[in-house]
C-alpha cells in the first residue's frame, strides 16, 4: 500500500503573528516556518502504518515556493521515502490546491491519501474534502483513530456531537485531527539520512494544472481587544454583580 | 443573491445549530433564501419554518439516515444547481465543514470558512474571517458564483421570527447517491445538558480539576445550578479529565454564551479564540497573573475547591 501525504509550509505554531505595516499580510520578517502541525500528524500516521507493515511507501508532497523544500526535508527525516515539491509562487486558494493535489494523486495512484484537517495559517479546513470530491473518493475528516484492514479504513472522527466511527473503502482521503497521534521527534541521524532521499520538483504546468485563485486575502488586522474588567473579593460579590450589573443570572 | 441554507441534521432531526445560517440569509437575502434539510424520516422541521424562507426543502431517503458527507454533498450540489443558488451556506460546525467543502469540490466553487462579516461591493463579495488561530482577522475578496460559505454562529446569532410559516416541500433525492462510506456509531455527547454551542451559560474547567469525577462534581455541578453547558480546555481534554467534544478553543468549539465562567483556566491564546466573544466572562483562578483575567469582566482570585461549592449553593438557592 502506498500512502500520499500533503504537507504545508506555515508559520511555526509558537511564533508571534502580527499584521505587516501596510496591513496586507502578516509580518514575515524573521518568521520561523514549520510543517503544518496537522499535516505532521497525518505524516506520523502514514509512517506508523508503514512501520506496522500495512504500507510499503510513504510519499510527501508540498505545494509552494522553493523554501517548502525545508518542510519536505523534515518529512523525509521523519520517515517519508520520497518527496515531491510542486513549485509555484502564485497565490493559491483551496480549490487550486485541491486541483494540484488531484493531479499528483493521479500521477502517483496511492491507496490512501492523508493530510491535516486544516492548515494553521488560513484555518480553512477545505482541501481534503474538495480533493475527495474532485477524485470522487470517499472521505473521512477529523480522524482521531485510523485502523486499516482488508482494504477498508475504520476511522474515528472528532465531531461536535462526540466520536463518530465511519468505514471507508480504500482508496480514500482521510484528514487528521489533533488527537490522532503525537508526531515523533526527528533525530539528527534522520535529518542526515534524509539528504540522500529523492526530492522531485515539478510545476503546476508539468501536471497540466493552471491554478487561478478566486479567493484572495486583501487585508489583515488584529481583532478588537477585550478589556479586563474588575476583580471581585468573594462569591457573594460575584453573584451580586452578575445579577445586578451584568444581569445575566 | 439567492441563498441555499443547508440545515444541520444528524440524519434524523434538524438541529438548532442551523439558526445562525438562517439569520445570515435573512440579513443578506431576505427575499430569496431556501433551506434544505437532508436525512431520513426527518423530525423537528418546524425548527426551520418560522423565519421567512421561501421554502424548506426536505430530502428523505434511507441512504441519508446518517450524516455522511459523501452521501449528503451530491444532494446539496443537486439542489444548489436546480435553484441557481449564488451562495450555499451553513453554520460552522464539524457537520458543515465536512459536507460543504465537498459540495464546493463538486461544484468547483470557491469557499469561505467561518465568516463573521460579508459585504457586496462592485459585484464582488468581501468577507471577514478569523485566521491564524483567530489571532488575526482576514479580509477576503471572492469572485465567481456560486460561493460556498460556513458562517460563525456567534457572529450571526438567531434569526428574527417571521409571521407566516415557510412552506415545507418534499424533494427527491438524486438517483445516484454514492454509498461507499458507511456510518458505524456515535459515542459520547448528550448527558442531558444543553449543547455547548447553543447554551446561554457555559462553565469551563481546566487541567487543575484532576480527574473526571472531580471535573464533573465541580464544573458539572455549577453548570447544572445555572442550567448551563460544560466546556473544557485542551489541557483538560488531553489529560483525559473531560471528553473531546467539550473542548472550547481553536481546535475545539467556538462558543459565545451570555455568561462564560472559566474555572482554573489559564487562558491560552487557543482557548481564548474559542470563547472571547462571550457576552460576560467570569474567571476563577488561583494565579492572579493568569491571562484569562485580561479578558474577564469579573475575576476572582481564589482556589476553586474553596469557592465553587459556595458559589454553586448560592446560585441553586437563588433560583425560583
Amino acid at each position: 500500500m502506498k500512502i500520499l501525504v500533503s504537507v504545508k509550509r506555515v508559520p511555526d505554531p509558537y511564533a508571534k503573528i502580527s499584521p505587516n505595516a501596510s496591513g496586507t499580510d502578516i509580518n514575515r520578517d524573521g518568521l520561523q516556518m514549520a510543517v503544518n502541525p496537522f499535516d505532521e500528524i497525518a505524516l506520523e500516521e502514514a509512517i506508523r502504518l508503514k512501520e506496522a507493515g500495512k504500507a510499503t511507501e510513504v510519499v510527501a508532497v508540498s505545494i509552494g515556493s522553493a523554501e517548502a523544500q525545508e518542510q519536505l526535508r523534515t518529512a523525509l527525516a521523519m520517515g517519508a521515502d520520497r518527496a515531491i515539491l510542486v513549485q509555484t509562487d502564485d497565490p493559491l486558494d483551496a480549490p487550486s490546491v485541491a486541483k494540484i493535489l488531484a493531479a499528483v494523486y493521479q500521477r502517483e495512484q496511492p491507496n490512501l491519501m492523508l493530510m491535516g484537517k486544516q492548515a494553521i495559517d488560513m484555518d480553512e479546513n477545505q482541501v481534503g474534502q474538495m480533493l475527495a470530491a474532485i477524485l470522487d473518493l470517499p472521505q473521512a475528516t477529523f480522524a482521531s483513530k485510523i485502523t486499516v484492514e482488508n482494504g477498508t479504513a475504520t476511522v474515528e472522527r472528532e465531531t461536535d456531537n462526540g466520536i463518530e466511527t465511519v468505514q471507508v473503502p480504500l482508496p480514500a482521503i482521510i484528514t487528521a485531527d489533533l488527537r490522532l497521534n503525537e508526531p515523533r521527534y526527528v533525530a539528527l541521524t534522520g535529518i542526515v539520512r534524509a539528504r540522500s532521499k529523492p526530492l522531485e520538483t515539478l510545476t503546476p504546468a508539468d501536471l497540466g494544472v493552471q491554478p487561478r485563485a478566486r479567493v484572495r486575502l486583501t487585508q489583515v488586522e488584529a481583532p478588537p481587544a477585550r478589556k479586563a474588567g474588575k476583580r471581585v473579593s468573594d462569591v457573594h460579590e460575584l453573584v451580586r454583580l452578575l445579577r445586578e450589573e451584568a444581569r445575566v443570572i | 443573491m439567492k441563498i441555499l441554507v443547508l440545515a444541520e441534521t444528524d440524519g434524523g432531526r434538524v438541529s438548532e445549530k442551523s439558526l445562525p445560517a438562517i439569520a445570515f440569509a435573512q440579513q443578506k437575502s431576505p427575499e430569496a433564501f431556501t433551506v434544505l434539510a437532508i436525512g431520513d424520516n426527518l423530525q423537528c422541521i418546524e425548527t426551520l419554518t418560522g423565519y421567512g424562507a421561501q421554502a424548506v426543502l426536505t430530502v428523505n431517503h434511507p441512504a441519508l439516515a446518517k450524516p455522511l458527507a459523501e452521501r449528503y454533498a451530491p444532494v446539496v450540489a443537486h439542489y444548489a444547481r436546480q435553484l441557481g443558488a449564488d451562495a450555499i451556506v451553513a453554520t460552522t460546525t464539524t457537520f458543515s465543514r465536512d459536507v460543504l467543502a465537498r459540495v464546493a469540490g463538486l461544484l468547483d466553487a470557491p469557499m469561505l470558512s467561518d465568516i463573521i462579516a460579508l459585504e457586496q461591493t462592485d459585484g464582488k463579495l468581501v468577507a471577514k474571517r478569523p485566521i491564524y488561530s483567530a489571532n488575526l482577522i482576514g479580509t477576503f475578496e471572492v469572485e465567481g458564483s456560486p460561493v460556498v460559505m460556513t458562517v460563525r454562529g456567534p457572529a450571526w446569532g438567531k434569526p428574527e421570527p417571521k409571521g407566516a410559516d415557510s412552506p415545507v416541500q418534499t424533494a427527491e433525492a438524486p438517483a445516484d447517491i454514492p454509498t461507499r462510506s458507511e456510518w458505524v456509531r456515535l459515542q459520547g455527547g448528550g448527558g442531558g445538558r444543553p449543547d455547548l454551542t447553543q447554551a446561554r451559560v457555559v462553565v469551563s474547567g481546566g487541567r487543575p480539576l484532576k480527574d473526571p469525577e472531580t471535573f464533573e462534581k465541580y464544573i458539572g455541578g455549577l453548570a447544572d445550578a445555572l442550567g448551563g453547558a460544560v466546556g473544557a480546555t485542551r489541557a483538560a481534554v488531553d489529560a483525559g479529565i473531560a471528553p473531546n467534544e467539550l473542548q472550547v478553543g481553536q481546535t475545539g468549539k467556538t462558543v459565545a454564551p451570555e455568561l462564560y465562567i472559566a474555572v482554573a483556566v489559564s487562558g491560552s491564546v487557543q482557548h481564548l479564540a474559542g470563547m472571547k466573544d462571550s457576552k460576560v466572562i467570569v474567571a476563577i483562578n488561583t494565579d492572579p497573573e493568569a491571562p484569562i483575567f485580561q479578558v474577564a469582566d469579573y475575576g476572582l482570585v481564589a482556589d476553586l475547591y474553596q469557592v465553587l461549592p459556595e458559589l454553586t449553593e448560592l446560585l441553586k438557592n437563588s433560583k425560583g
